[in-house]
């Protein structure tokens, strides 16, 4: 590997460590944001204490989760420069825009109303405070909104043309640029992950107290509440995936290709190939196990419909081709247990033994962080599944990069690691601790919003909290 | 019209680098004095009287980054791949600032763990903007569309005096918030602080301001030619005026005029900057007419902050508002 080339690919790493860590966060909390919106809108409505409790339960989590995702996203608006600063000079009039979007109508509206939303909860009223908590939510969606704007314009380009000195630059109207061809699949799967994934932790905190103390009233509202979500939501999560899968195939065909595993091109009716293991020297999977003709099926909705490989692919754009066919394994297989979880779910809630079913709450405990999982290999597969480009087919990877020799970014790798592990597996130990408690009947409030009153040792405050 | 689109869109970056400098200058700079408040209480109260109100302070960072990017795409991807390991630096220790919030309330055992990291992570991004700041005003290397210097360029005295400078302004932000917003046993201690760091700043301007003529032709035939002689005349007066009103106003038990003093400091050094910098985006290399992203992306974005712009600023000032008066040691009063 010559020198760029090091320093290149020390870069992709860091690239993909930051924001892999980065979207952890927000694929929780853009979904407990929701959920803390519809727990206290209940609690509004119904007035009944399991909500305002479960509220302040899951609170005292989002504000850890969040704080972390702030933090790590911080890192990634300026990284661009730091690290892909051709990449800047020349698509920041496009993907800067959204993102000063992102930052005007998202990122202001969350900070603004999140100060009321955790320590306001004694200083305006309930339907205010709601109000906040609903801001909150909305400004996570709309943050998702246009960093996938920005993303999926990465991966089809529309609207643009070059100027005289290499930039791209808006061709007209920005509607193209915004609504680009994969956006509204991305967005909706990647919304819905986060409510899958959210639900999945929620439904594995619940289970885990149902395990051990059958009647908790705030475990059985979360458990039951969880299940609904995966078992309504993970078959609409596989459909959005399987279109957004035929969108990619349209305008990105040999990401799916490296998905498939197709090397070779078939005439008619290609297989779907369940595993193997890629061999992208020789251009073949090797032991492979395949199911004639399915690909084709899933692909072209035809069994005998041919289907191009990668073989019509120049070698020097084709993606890393291993790395995606895992990937994407792993998320659909994830996919498909999730779906498993939900039905499972719905046969104990049919027979009225949701509550009492330890093999299903087990289940649940197994799979809370599968989302997570899940998450991450989709975006690893949407990611390196765009290589050889950073836009895709204009802008190449190799030519995004900035000006930094290996030595300086190994160093600041090197730190991001060191750092990241230290603070966020902290919050990580601190948000496992959170959960390992039981709900309570008086769950307490984030600090500084409640008043420790004197006398209440941390221990007495665990006890009274054990009592459910 | 691309021309004029330019300057309001330079002038809505250095709106939003003024806007952070100042609400997140006292959050940092109570984090630079944290660890000089005694565990417990004066901690305690010190960290509640920003926890509500951090984030929204620290967006406007991000604004001022992301706004450079779309805005000024060339001199963002110039700036930043300079200023590489000062601006790892700086995102580092925000990140330990940011989570300490937090995870102080959640592990009492390691609470003095966190509230050092919640100092250092303070310091060292202050210590960053600053040095930023410093190796900005001093010029950077420039060939075709990319940075042509070394990977140490900006470390120089200059830069680490400012890098200083920014500390002790910060921290007297910092001070004059508790001043403000706290009272007891954590507001006399502020107010000490408060003293010994008006003096700090004072002699930290006055020393940038004798340097920055001299870094380059360009400031001092600004400086010394009309009308800037004007500025360089009247400038000194007025920040030795603000400075000693705000050494008397410190001891006399006035509670808002220390920190409305300072912004007034921050402001004219501001102002002395952009007289500096005008109309360059990196000094004598590139000015915000060669930096600028196309007029369709920056109207585009105009509309959206001519439209976003008040409704933030209200929600902002609502959400102070809610936590108006001192706050205590268990929250808002
Ligand atoms: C809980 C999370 C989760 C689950 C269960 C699934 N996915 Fe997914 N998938 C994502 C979370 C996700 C994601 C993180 O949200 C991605 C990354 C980028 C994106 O657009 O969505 C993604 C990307 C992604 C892509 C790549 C699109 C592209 O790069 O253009 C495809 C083809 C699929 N998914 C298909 C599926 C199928 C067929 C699934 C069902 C079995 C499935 N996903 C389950
Ligand atoms: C949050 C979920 C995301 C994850 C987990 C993710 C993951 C990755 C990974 C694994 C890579 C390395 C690919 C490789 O080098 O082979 C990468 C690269 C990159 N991604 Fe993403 N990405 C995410 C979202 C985004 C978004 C929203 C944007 C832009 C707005 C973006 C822009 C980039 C850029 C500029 C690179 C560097 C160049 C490159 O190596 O392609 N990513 N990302
Ligand atoms: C490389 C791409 C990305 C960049 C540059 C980025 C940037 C940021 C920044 C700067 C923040 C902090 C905002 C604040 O100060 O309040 C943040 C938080 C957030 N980001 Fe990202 N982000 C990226 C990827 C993503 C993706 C892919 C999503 C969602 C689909 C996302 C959703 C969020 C959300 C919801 C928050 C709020 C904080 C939280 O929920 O933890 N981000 N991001």
């Amino acid at each position: 590997m010559t020198g760029t080339e090091t320093a290149l690919n020390l870069a992709r790493a860091q690239f993909a460590f930051t924001v892999s860590f980065h979207f952890i966060f927000p694929a929780f909390s853009i979904g407990l944001a929701s959920y803390l919106a519809v727990l206290e809108g209940l609690w509004l409505k119904t007035g009944k204490p399991v909500y305002e409790n479960l509220f302040r339960y899951w609170i005292k989590i989002f504000s850890i989760v969040f704080g972390m995702g702030v933090v790590s996203g911080i890192v990634m608006s300026y990284q661009f420069g730091t690290n892909w600063a051709v990449f800047s000079d020349k698509t920041g009039a496009i993907v800067g825009p959204l993102m000063a979007y992102e930052v005007l109508s998202a990122f202001f509206l969350e900070a603004g109303f999140l100060g009321v939303m955790l320590f306001g909860v004694t200083k305006v009223g309930p339907k205010l405070h709601f109000f906040a908590t609903c801001m909150v939510a909305f400004g996570t969606l709309i943050s998702a909104t246009w960093i996938l704007a920005a993303n999926s314009w990465m991966q089809t380009p529309a609207g643009f043309t070059l100027n005289e000195v290499g930039q791209f630059v808006p061709k007209g109207s920005w509607i193209p640029i915004i609504f680009n061809p994969s956006f509204p699949y991305r967005f909706v799967h990647t919304v819905i992950a986060a409510f899958l994934t959210t639900s999945l932790v929620v439904g594995a905190v619940g289970a885990w107290h149902l395990l051990r103390d059958g009647q908790n009233a705030g475990a059985r509202t979360m458990f039951s509440m969880a299940m609904w979500m995966a078992a309504i939501v993970a078959p609409i999560q596989i459909l959005a995936g399987d279109t957004q899968g035929l969108n990619t195939q349209e305008y990105q065909p040999a990401k799916v290709m490296a998905m498939e595993g197709h090397f070779d091109s078939y005439a008619a009716g290609a297989p779907l190939v369940l595993i193997g293991i890629p061999d992208e020297e020789n251009r073949r999977m090797s032991h492979s196990l395949e199911i004639p003709k399915l690909s084709s099926l899933i692909l072209a909705h035809d069994l005998n419909a041919p289907l191009a490989g990668l073989d019509t692919i120049p070698r020097k754009d084709w993606p890393p081709v291993a790395i995606i066919f895992w990937s994407f394994r792993v998320m659909v297989a994830l996919g498909v247990a999730i779906l498993g979880l939900g039905l499972f779910s719905v046969l104990a809630r049919a027979r009225g033994k949701l509550y009492e079913w330890p093999l299903l709450h087990r289940l649940a405990v197994l799979m809370g962080p599968a989302g997570f999982i899940a998450v991450i290999a989709g975006w690893v597969t949407t990611e390196v599944g765009r290589q050889p480009f950073t836009v895709y087919h204009a802008l190449r990877t190799a030519e995004s990069v900035s000006p930094i020799a290996s030595p300086g970014v190994t160093g600041s790798l090197i730190a991001f690691v060191v750092v990241y592990f230290a603070t966020f597996v902290s919050g990580g130990i601190y948000i496992v601790k959170l959960m390992a408690k039981p709900p309570s009947t008086h769950e307490s409030l984030p600090e500084p919003a409640s008043p420790r009153t004197a006398g209440i040792t941390p221990a007495a405050a665990i006890k009274s909290g054990g009592g459910a | 019209m691309q021309s004029e689109l330019t300057v309001i869109w330079a002038g809505i970056i250095v709106f939003a680098v003024a806007m952070y400098v100042v609400m997140d200058g006292f959050d940092l700079g109570i984090g630079i004095l944290f660890t000089r408040f005694r565990v417990g209480t004066e901690r305690n109260t010190a960290m509640n009287a920003i926890a509500p109100v951090w984030d929204g302070n620290e967006t406007w960072l991000v604004l001022g980054g992301g706004g450079l990017m779309a805005a000024f795409p060339l001199a963002y991807a110039i700036i930043l791949p300079a200023l590489y390991a000062p601006m790892i630096a700086m995102l580092l220790g925000l990140v330990f600032r940011g989570v300490a919030f937090e995870f102080r309330w959640r592990d009492p055992n390691h609470r003095a763990r966190w509230d050092a990291g919640f100092c250092i992570g303070s310091i060292v991004a202050t210590f960053a903007q600053g040095i930023t700041l410093g190796a900005l005003l001093q010029g950077i290397k420039i060939s075709g569309r990319a940075y042509a210097g070394g990977y140490w360029d900006w470390i120089t005295p200059f830069s680490l005096l400012t890098g200083v400078s920014l500390v002790a302004g910060y921290a007297l932000l910092g001070a004059c918030w508790l001043i403000w917003k706290t009272s007891g046993q954590v507001q006399e201690e502020a107010r000490r602080f408060a003293k010994t760091l008006t003096s700090a700043l004072l002699a930290a301007i006055a020393a940038v301001s004798v340097y920055t003529p001299f870094l380059n032709v360009k400031y001092y035939d600004t400086w010394f030619t009309w009308p800037g002689v004007c500025a360089l005349g009247v400038m000194p007066v007025v920040v030795a005026g603000i400075g000693l009103l705000l050494y008397r106003r410190i001891g006399k038990g006035r509670d808002f005029a220390p920190f409305a003093l300072t912004l007034g400091l921050f402001g004219l050094s501001l102002l002395g900057l952009a007289i500096s910098m005008w109309p360059d985006l990196i000094p004598s290399r590139l000015s915000i007419w060669n930096a600028a992203a196309p007029r369709s992306s920056q109207l585009f974005m105009l509309v959206g902050a001519c439209a976003l712009m008040p409704l933030i600023l209200g929600y902002t000032a609502w959400s102070y508002w809610v936590f108006r008066g001192k706050v205590s040691e268990t929250g808002y009063h």
